[in-house]
């Protein structure tokens, strides 16, 4: 199941946006690129427009508390044509993570681009409806950061006083 | 589009919630209709009432226990969801998988399909009122979960792949059962054609309606039957074969609409290709191993146990901690009923997934049901919807 985009792909990105590619590599075949935010939209667009990669197979977030800047941001798409795949990596700092949306150029990534703001609590700028998606609207916190409490119900102990617990403690 | 209480349309529309616990939407999701009149103006699909946070319980398990996970979100297709994960642990490892395993993999990916499109072509004739069709495919698909069964002991939740190959090798008497299912199938898939196919009352409900051309299906992002009844040769099996597909001889059917009818008859063509695909693998099913024998991975054999120190010592390490991985990302996907099941994998070099994305097919062929409502009449909704073929575990995971 190796997928490889050419080399040259990234020598061509190289080229146009220098400074804006931060970062390439090939692990297992996949290829990654690491682009300043300010340019993503741009990048995305050549991609798009003149390298093929037309079809979005999902965009998410990873969470590197210990980090600066803290999330990573990715789009991953692919050329129906010419087979090739390439993952479309951001980043974003806390306290108010945000990067470029790329529902104008990938209108796919809309509900990918909802999840991630609904999990991780990045937002996109220039979405056209960023809503929660998997969560209530009411929820609070953002159940795929890492300093998140996954699961363990406040136990009560006889020696404890019911009132000292929060019953949202669990949420994070 | 946004959709609020700021957009709030003329007052004489009417605002309908279908769901979360209408039939038709197998599953809890829950769509805002706008209505005028009959026709739908807007629509707004509200999912995640099925969200377990599996992508987060993924992060606490090792990559073994991980697998119990995979097939509990697309829960008609387990055996698919089992492969797609085990597949991206195995791409980070740099794993081989014995041709036999693979052949195994196979043989209940292809079952998975065949009883997911029976258990589809059931619910969405029951939708549309074809009260006799959900029989015969309940009676079929019944036929998979006894193999499934006699393979793994499970009807459902298989969770039959290893890391580096499956649990079991197949029971005795097992091929012989397939053998059965595969010489009857073919008929009864004729029976069904026979009764839907041509049946005016199935075109009118089916033919034209929901249709998404060739370039909005690519810029939607649908995929799998939905993005090949649109006319687009894309099949994760034909396009980058994985267990061996590229040794089976079988054809990806297209659709030319890209409306209801052809998803019908493209998922119908399927199962006569998955039964062809079947027969090949009986045909050619390789012996030897059915799991890696990396013992850094993968538990050695029981018998083993009592004459190796050294297994004993894999053993314990693997069931009390697992294994590790390098530190890295990739993506592995297959082709399950519904489209390209993706998973999206980040280890930081321990023994559990860092991040653990799922590409699943049905969220992203449940996106455009806005676009495809606008302006239909409510009936047909549930002819649009039904055609989707979505899971709400696989949606909401």
């Amino acid at each position: 199941m190796t997928v490889t985009a050419s080399t040259s792909l990234v020598e061509r990105l190289g080229e146009r946006f220098k400074q804006a590619l931060q970062e390439s590599s090939d692990f297992r075949g996949d290829l990654s690129i690491v682009v300043d935010p300010a340019a993503l939209v741009e990048v995305a667009r050549y991609l798009k427009d003149e390298e093929g990669f037309d079809y979005l197979l999902y965009a998410t977030a990873v969470d590197w508390p210990a980090r600066v800047p803290r999330f990573t941001v990715i789009w991953e798409v692919r050329s129906l044509e010419n087979k090739t795949r390439i993952r479309i990596k951001t980043t974003a700092t806390m306290p108010d993570p945000h990067v470029p949306s790329l529902t104008s150029v990938w209108p796919a990534t809309n509900w990918h681009e909802r999840e991630t703001w609904d999990l991780f609590g990045i937002k996109f700028d220039g979405h056209p409806d960023l809503r929660r998606l998997l969560m209530p609207d009411t929820w609070e916190g953002h159940p795929l950061r890492k300093d998140y409490v996954s699961f363990g119900e406040p136990v009560i102990f006889s020696d404890q006083k019911l009132e000292g617990l929060e019953p949202d403690a669990i949420r994070g | 589009m946004p959709f609020g209480p700021e957009h709030e349309p003329p007052s004489e529309w009417m605002e309908l919630n279908m769901g979360p616990q209408h039939p038709s939407t197998h599953g809890v999701l829950r769509v805002r209709l706008k209505l005028d009149g009959e026709i739908v103006r807007d629509a707004d699909a509200d999912v995640g009432y099925l969200h377990t946070g599996f992508e987060k319980s993924f992060e606490d398990k090792t990559y073994t226990q991980g697998i119990t996970f995979s097939d509990r979100m697309d829960y008609l297709a387990p055996p698919i969801n089992n492969v797609g994960f085990v597949s991206a642990v195995e791409k980070l490892m740099e794993l081989e998988v014995p041709p036999r395993a693979q052949a195994i993999r196979v043989l209940m990916m292809e079952l998975a399909r065949i009883s997911s499109h029976e258990l589809w072509l059931g619910t969405a004739g029951l939708d549309l009122g074809v009260y006799s069709g959900f029989f015969y495919a309940w009676r079929d698909r019944e036929l998979v979960l006894d193999l499934n069964e006699a393979y793994s002991g499970v009807r459902m939740m298989t969770s039959f792949t290893r890391v580096g190959g499956v649990a079991w090798d197949l029971p005795e008497g097992w091929l012989e059962q397939l053998q059965r299912f595969i010489d009857v199938m073919p008929g009864r898939i004729d029976d069904f054609e026979a009764m839907l196919s041509d049946n005016p009352i199935w075109h009118q409900r089916l033919k034209g309606v929901g249709v998404l051309s060739r370039q909005d299906a690519i810029e939607a992002g649908v995929t799998g039957p939905m993005l090949r009844a649109s006319g687009v040769d894309y099949d994760v099996r034909k396009a980058f074969p994985y267990c061996g597909y590229e040794q089976y001889d079988f054809e990806v059917p297209l659709g030319t609409a890209g409306d209801c009818y052809d998803r019908y008859r493209l998922r119908v063509q399927e199962m006569r290709e998955s039964l062809k695909i079947l027969q090949q693998v009986i045909d050619t099913l390789p012996g030897g191993p059915w799991l890696t024998s990396d013992r850094k991975v993968a538990l050695p054999p029981r018998s083993e146990l009592s004459k190796s120190m050294e297994s004993v010592i894999h053993h314990f390490r693997l069931v009390s901690e697992g294994f590790k991985g390098p530190l890295g990302d990739v993506y592995a996907f297959v082709e399950s009923p519904r489209g390209e099941l993706g998973f999206y994998l980040v280890s930081d070099g321990t023994n559990k997934p860092y991040r653990m994305k799922v590409r699943p097919p049905s969220f992203c062929n449940l996106q455009p049901l806005r676009q495809l409502v606008k302006g239909v009449l409510v009936a047909d909704v549930i002819a649009i919807m039904g055609s989707m073929d979505f899971i709400l575990g696989d949606v909401d995971r």
